[in-house]
């Protein structure tokens, strides 16, 4: 298939799981910027530590909006520390692998959902997500 | 499953009458041009009638065309062997900033080697100011290469014009050679050497119905240049390395073709390219057409999608049967959008959500249909999910 990318990629980008907006969030993620030509929007409902809704908005290629699909299946009905310990690299072996430098796209999965995490952080408790920071993985991925 | 090839500037698909002209010259006729013996002799009277029916196309003399492997190669002979050959004169190099990477990359080259480049901004539509060349043009200044048309918005640089005033400039001693990168133009549209007024000109055969592996390059005789490839008396010294000569039989028969069919080529083109701009236009809100309004090669519409990526907008083209092409980075592998757009002042998210359509020979009225019948609801299905996309905003 097209630019390298696995069935399992494809089937994601052809129906992504949990597009949208919702409504009355209790964190949301906000990362990426048009520079770089990815934009991400992660969305989620928390219940007593759970987070048992998620949603996206993706503005990028068909890896980024294949790992915010598989991202938003992933951490549905986990705890938030599970949550937290999903990294960019489970997604990426979720979604059967992603052509090398398409992986950086997966960055910016994971950080929409810690983004969303440290609003709701911050909303609930006062405290953000410790030691957390929105990155832009771009300039880590490629020092420029 | 439908597939519609709509990335005809990647390449096209060798016509079959290329194809045949070709067959002969691998098994049958595969003697080396260079041997003095019949085998040799009749693989040399082959190449020496393409380079004839290449020079017709482009209205020059057959002694005026070297053989080359492509395109690319033909570019950077042209910079490498103009500025190598004129090093005394000066270290002046005056090009584009839209030009193809096969120019933009020699000419990084030959600035780490102490030649100084000046590389000359566009306007939105994409075109180049004579006047700016003017100006540009110093005591220095050996060469300059301007595209004939640009590759990824389809918009027709004024050459001529700027053929014209560099010439203009020649005189007590000095001597601008102007250069054309035609790879987009030959056998799209008219082009002639001596019309154009060019000193050099670069072209691809597989750009045009001819096979990949093989261009050539227009040197006006006269032109102080030095080879390239060296290792052999190839091409009148110009251009070592054993001939490729099924290639060059191909593009002889593609010049051929071009030169019959070239009106015919671009009666077809033209009102199925406007036809997918109305469509889009009229279909799809918040999208720009990327180039020139009217100087625009036949085959291009260059599109941007307001609030979409571009190589979403392709996969799911592909997954319709249609291919196509993006300037996104995403797709080329880099961060930055493609050059020519940020030169057109889009912004950052305009540039990455552009789409090229490049039509063929082969391109039917349905196939325009088909697409417009299509992408609407693609772009429709990617804004449900952009976080950056509002309607009218």
């Amino acid at each position: 298939m097209a630019e390298g990318y696995s069935n399992k990629v494809m089937e994601h980008f052809r129906n992504p799981h949990n597009v949208g907006e919702m409504k009355d969030p209790d964190g949301t993620g906000h990362v990426g910027n048009p520079v770089c030509g990815d934009i991400m929007e992660m969305y989620i409902k928390v219940k007593d530590n759970i987070i048992t809704d998620v949603k996206f908005k993706t503005f990028g290629c068909g890896a980024a909006i294949a790992t915010s699909s598989m991202m938003t299946d992933l951490v549905k009905g986990k705890t938030i520390e599970e949550a937290l310990k999903i990294s960019n690299r489970a997604v990426v072996d979720a979604l059967e692998g992603l052509p090398p430098r398409k992986l950086h796209c997966s960055v910016l999965a994971e950080d929409a959902l810690k983004g969303a995490i440290n609003d709701h952080l911050l909303k609930t408790t006062g405290k953000g997500l410790q030691g957390w920071k929105p990155r832009d993985e771009h300039d880590l991925e490629h020092g420029h | 499953m439908k597939r519609i090839y709509l990335d005809h500037a990647a390449t096209t698909p060798t016509h079959p009458d290329v194809l045949a002209a070709m067959q002969p010259f691998f098994s049958d006729k595969f003697g080396n041009p260079s041997s003095i013996h019949s085998f040799g002799r009749e693989t040399r009277s082959a190449i020496e009638n393409a380079r004839g029916k290449v020079a017709d196309l482009l209205g020059a003399k057959p002694e005026e065309i070297v053989f080359t492997s492509g395109g690319t190669e033909a570019n950077n002979f042209a910079l490498h062997g103009i500025a190598y050959a004129n090093e005394e004169k000066g270290s002046h190099i005056i090009t584009s900033a839209i030009e193809h990477h096969a120019i933009l990359q020699p000419c990084k080259f030959l600035e780490s080697r102490g030649f100084k480049v000046t590389y000359l901004p566009v306007d939105k539509h994409g075109s180049v100011d004579p006047e700016d060349v003017r100006k540009a043009i110093t005591d220095k200044t050996i060469l300059v290469s301007i595209m004939q048309a640009n590759n990824e918005v389809g918009t027709i640089e004024p050459v001529e014009e700027i053929a014209g005033m560099v010439r203009g400039t020649r005189g007590e001693g000095r001597n601008v050679y102007f250069h054309t990168d035609a790879v987009q133009t030959v056998g799209q549209v008219e082009v002639n050497v001596d019309k154009l007024g060019v000193d050099l000109l670069s072209l691809s055969g597989h750009k045009f119905y001819g096979p990949k592996g093989v261009g050539a390059l227009f040197i006006r005789k006269g032109t102080r240049m030095v080879p390239f490839l060296r290792g052999g008396e190839q091409e009148n010294n110009r251009r070592a390395s054993t001939e490729n000569v099924p290639g060059i039989v191909g593009l002889g028969k593609a010049c051929e073709l071009a030169k019959n069919e070239l009106d015919s080529r671009i009666r077809h083109l033209t009102p199925l390219r406007d036809k997918l701009i109305k469509g889009i236009m009229n279909k799809i809100p918040d999208v720009v057409l990327n180039g020139h309004p009217d100087q625009r090669l036949p085959k291009n519409v260059d599109i941007s999608v307001k609030g979409i990526e571009g190589e979403s907008m392709l996969l799911n083209l592909e997954m319709e049967g249609v291919a196509v092409s993006t300037g996104s980075a995403c797709s080329s592998g880099t961060t930055e959008p493609s050059h020519v757009l940020m030169a057109i002042g889009l912004s950052h998210e305009l540039a990455h959500g552009s789409l090229r359509f490049t039509l063929g020979r082969l391109t039917t009225e349905s196939d325009i249909i088909y697409v417009l019948d299509v992408f609407p609801g693609i772009v429709e299905k990617l804004r449900k999910m952009s976080p950056t996309y509002k309607k009218g905003g």
